[in-house]
């Protein structure tokens, strides 16, 4: 098959590209620039947008003996992913930008691209399986590697985005993956992993949200109402968050205080006792289902964050929304993020966390 | 059978050396010598380096001393206008104007506004028309507004995305009457133009080895004898005292050679590639008949090679990739930041919009370029069109 290699310039996207090449594909790397200014250098962990990582994306398509282009998909970036971020958290959400841009990016932009040009698709080197089920559906699998799985930003995907995706890592364990870029000669092979949000530059989100959507002022309260500190920007919060509440009243039995809700139009923020964040259920919205939508209630896991724990789960699709019965109770579910359904390792969908139902105060207020 | 080489379209970016001049190279590059030392050895290389240096000059209508070897077209480019500009507000505080035209190459773009930002230039753009020509009447009402503060004028001989001539006597004429400098960047013209530096009335003119069949990393800034240049390099003062650095006898033996055969075969060359340019775009047309040939149709008014295209509809960076993959080298003519193509400033000072300046190709022709080169475009055009427009319409038609 003809394959674009979608290359950041990291370790893992490069031995992904080397191993679709082995595989006997026509390869050709793309490196995305998704920034409109790139820095020169990369700082610390963040990595994938600087110039120095399309410079070491292209070494490493030197070495495999593959063309090498750099697309700009800046402008995209900025609307589809940056916009959409900006505006989720000005609604009191906390959205998770990588997922958006798998969604809306690699696996659209640039693959509608690709497959315009000519490609049969695009290879990446997320850490999730594919596997082809015996009426030809793809199936997405949780990674070999526990600690690496991505299925989590992946689970927006849907089967026509699967047929044409290839994942080249998901069978495989980090550590292997450094060893392998090592032995074929990669420059990158002891280059650090990114994390955070590549877009924020210095990491500092609440910062770089505040110097876009400005200082809005607003009350904490707890519980009951009553005012207990002020805040810059409740944008600047996110639900289940405990440090740097900087209140000013202490909570009468003295235990640590968390943001339980966030609510945009007053800027109000609410903080309470650790057991105020549990919630035993949640409603999802826009669906999207890596094949068929389950039909009735299904035993599932979901997972409610990246990298977060799997919790034992119903599932229900009714009409747009997915509800979502927890047999063991979360904690700081945050409205905005993904809430992706699996079947053992299995990938069913995934939905965007709507509202969740508390469990202590099921009796007053069943759905918030 | 052997896979056939690739179709190399892209002269304007760097031209193959030519056989003379690579023969030039190899033989010099064995010898030992420092053109400043005072031994044999030395000397030797110096009586190489004067020799080129007295046959580039004989070839370009200047003086041996006139011509001040550099690093290539970036490197003399600065030493010109950073120089110039330096020299000459030294001489006359009040002398802070630079002006240049807006379809300059980044070489002089670049070095131009740097000054703005460092040394407190006043820069003065002047625009062009819809094919890439300077307007006169715009610079001549610039310069008339106050020339005692203009230090310096700079107007590139040829275009290198649309290859068209500028009017290098009529600025030289306009800038005389009071007393200004003029440079300009001839690095696309040289090779395809026959130049002549004392009869255009330069008083400074840039030219490079690897557009005209020479090798990389040597070129000149032709500067009249008595024009006062501020150094960019200090150090041994090789060159004139104005340059600094070791000359590299076998690149300056090779780009004399090159210079050579390129004014030999001018216009020879010139009549095959300007019959095999016609050749390219009726071809063109048969296949996309809504093709648009920017810049100046007038054969007097651009060089010979250069076939500057922009394809309705169609995603420029896809037909690259795509003719890429078919062994085929074109440029879309545009700069690159970071690695990411942007839209050409060329394109857009003629009042092109970004559409179609990001719908456009630059195909450029030289001494090794065939008919079956063009004929192995044409056949992978209709492919190529019809791709890059569905990339196109992926992007949303933007």
């Amino acid at each position: 098959m003809r394959i674009v290699a979608a290359m950041s310039g990291g370790v893992d996207s490069a031995v992904a590209a080397a191993r679709a090449v082995d595989a006997g594909h026509d390869v050709t790397g793309v490196h995305l620039a998704l920034s409109r200014n790139p820095r020169s250098y990369r700082s610390g962990a963040r990595g994938c947008c600087s110039i120095e990582d399309s410079n070491d994306a292209r070494r490493a398509a030197d070495v495999l003996g593959i063309p090498f282009y750099v697309w700009d998909m800046s402008a995209e970036f900025a609307d589809t992913v940056v916009d959409d971020f900006v505006a989720e958290y000005t609604a009191g959400r906390t959205p998770n930008p990588c997922l958006r841009c798998n969604e809306k990016i690699k696996f659209a932009a640039v693959l509608e691209r690709a497959l315009a040009l000519g490609f049969d698709g695009v290879a990446t080197g997320h850490y999730a399986e594919l596997r082809t089920a015996p009426d030809g559906t793809v199936e997405m699998h949780r990674a070999a590697d526990a600690a690496k799985d991505q299925s989590y930003v992946l689970g927006v995907l849907t089967q026509h985005q699967l047929a044409h995706a290839l994942f080249p890592l998901g069978g495989s364990v980090k550590t292997d993956v450094r060893a392998e870029a090592e032995a074929r000669g990669l420059q990158v092979a002891q280059k650090p992993d990114s994390h955070d949000i590549c877009f924020i530059a210095d990491g500092d989100t609440p910062g770089w949200l505040t110097e876009k959507i400005g200082a809005r002022p607003g009350p904490v309260v707890d519980e009951s109402g009553e005012q207990v500190g002020e805040h810059a920007g409740a944008h600047t919060f996110t639900i289940g968050q405990r440090r740097g509440l900087r209140l000013g009243v202490p909570a009468d039995d003295g235990r640590p205080r968390f943001v339980l809700d966030i609510e945009p139009v007053s800027g109000t923020v609410t903080v309470g006792p650790r057991e105020s964040l549990r919630v035993d259920g949640l409603t999802g919205i826009r669906p999207v289902w890596c094949g068929a939508a389950p039909e009735g209630r299904v035993e599932c896991t979901v997972q409610l964050r990246a990298h977060g724990a799997e919790h034992r789960a119903v599932a229900e699709v009714r009409g747009v929304e997915v509800h979502v019965d927890l047999l063991d109770p979360a904690e700081g579910i945050a409205p905005g993020q993904a809430c992706v359904i699996y079947v053992g390792s299995q990938v069913l969908g995934s939905a965007t966390i709507a509202r969740t139902r508390r469990l202590t105060t099921a009796a007053s207020d069943p759905e918030r | 059978m052997s896979e056939p080489g690739p179709v190399y379209l892209d002269h304007a970016a760097t031209t193959p050396m030519v056989p003379e001049a690579i023969a030039v190279l190899t033989e010099q590059l064995a010898r030992t010598g420092n053109p400043s030392s005072l031994h044999a050895s030395g000397r030797a290389a110096r009586r190489v380096v004067e020799e080129s240096r007295e046959l580039i000059a004989e070839r370009l209508g200047a003086r041996p001393s006139e011509i001040v070897f550099a690093s290539g077209g970036t490197e003399a480019n600065n030493l010109a206008i950073k120089g110039l500009y330096w020299a000459r507000r030294a001489q006359d505080p009040g002398r802070r104007r630079v002006m240049f035209s807006a379809v300059e190459h980044h070489a002089l773009l670049d070095p131009v506004l740097w000054l703005a930002k460092h040394e407190d230039a006043d820069v003065v753009m002047t625009g062009v028309d819809r094919q890439g020509m300077l307007r006169l009447s715009e610079l001549a009402a610039a310069i008339d507004a106050d020339p005692s503060s203009v230090a310096v004028i700079t107007t590139m001989w040829a275009n290198n995305e649309m290859g068209s001539v500028q009017p290098i006597a009529d600025v030289v004429a306009l800038a005389r009457e009071h007393g200004i400098c003029v440079h300009s960047d001839a690095v696309q013209a040289a090779g395809h133009l026959q130049l002549d530096f004392a009869a255009s009335g330069l008083d400074a003119m840039t030219v490079t080895a690897h557009k005209l069949g020479g090798p990389i990393g040597i070129g000149a800034l032709v500067a009249r004898r008595e024009l006062d240049i501020t150094p960019l390099l200090h150090g041994g003062g090789q060159e004139r005292d104005v340059r600094s650095g070791t000359l590299g006898a076998p690149l300056v033996a090779s780009f004399a050679a090159a210079v050579d055969v390129a004014c030999r075969d001018r216009a020879a060359t010139a009549a095959r590639l300007e019959s095999l340019r016609t050749y390219l775009i009726d071809g063109v047309r048969s296949i996309v008949p809504d093709v648009v040939v920017n810049g100046p149709q007038d054969p007097a008014e651009r060089l010979p090679h250069i076939a500057h295209l922009t394809f309705p509809g169609c995603d420029g960076d896809a037909m690259l990739m795509l003719l890429d993959a078919r062994g085929i080298e074109v440029s879309t003519g545009s700069a690159c930041t970071a690695g990411v193509p942007q839209p050409s400033h060329v394109l857009l000072a003629m009042g092109y919009d970004e559409d179609a300046a990001r719908g456009s190709l630059r195909i450029s022709l030289g001494h090794s370029s065939s008919v079956d080169d063009v004929d192995r475009l044409l056949a992978a055009l209709p492919e190529v069109r019809d791709r890059s427009r569905a990339a196109k319409r992926c992007r949303g038609g933007s």
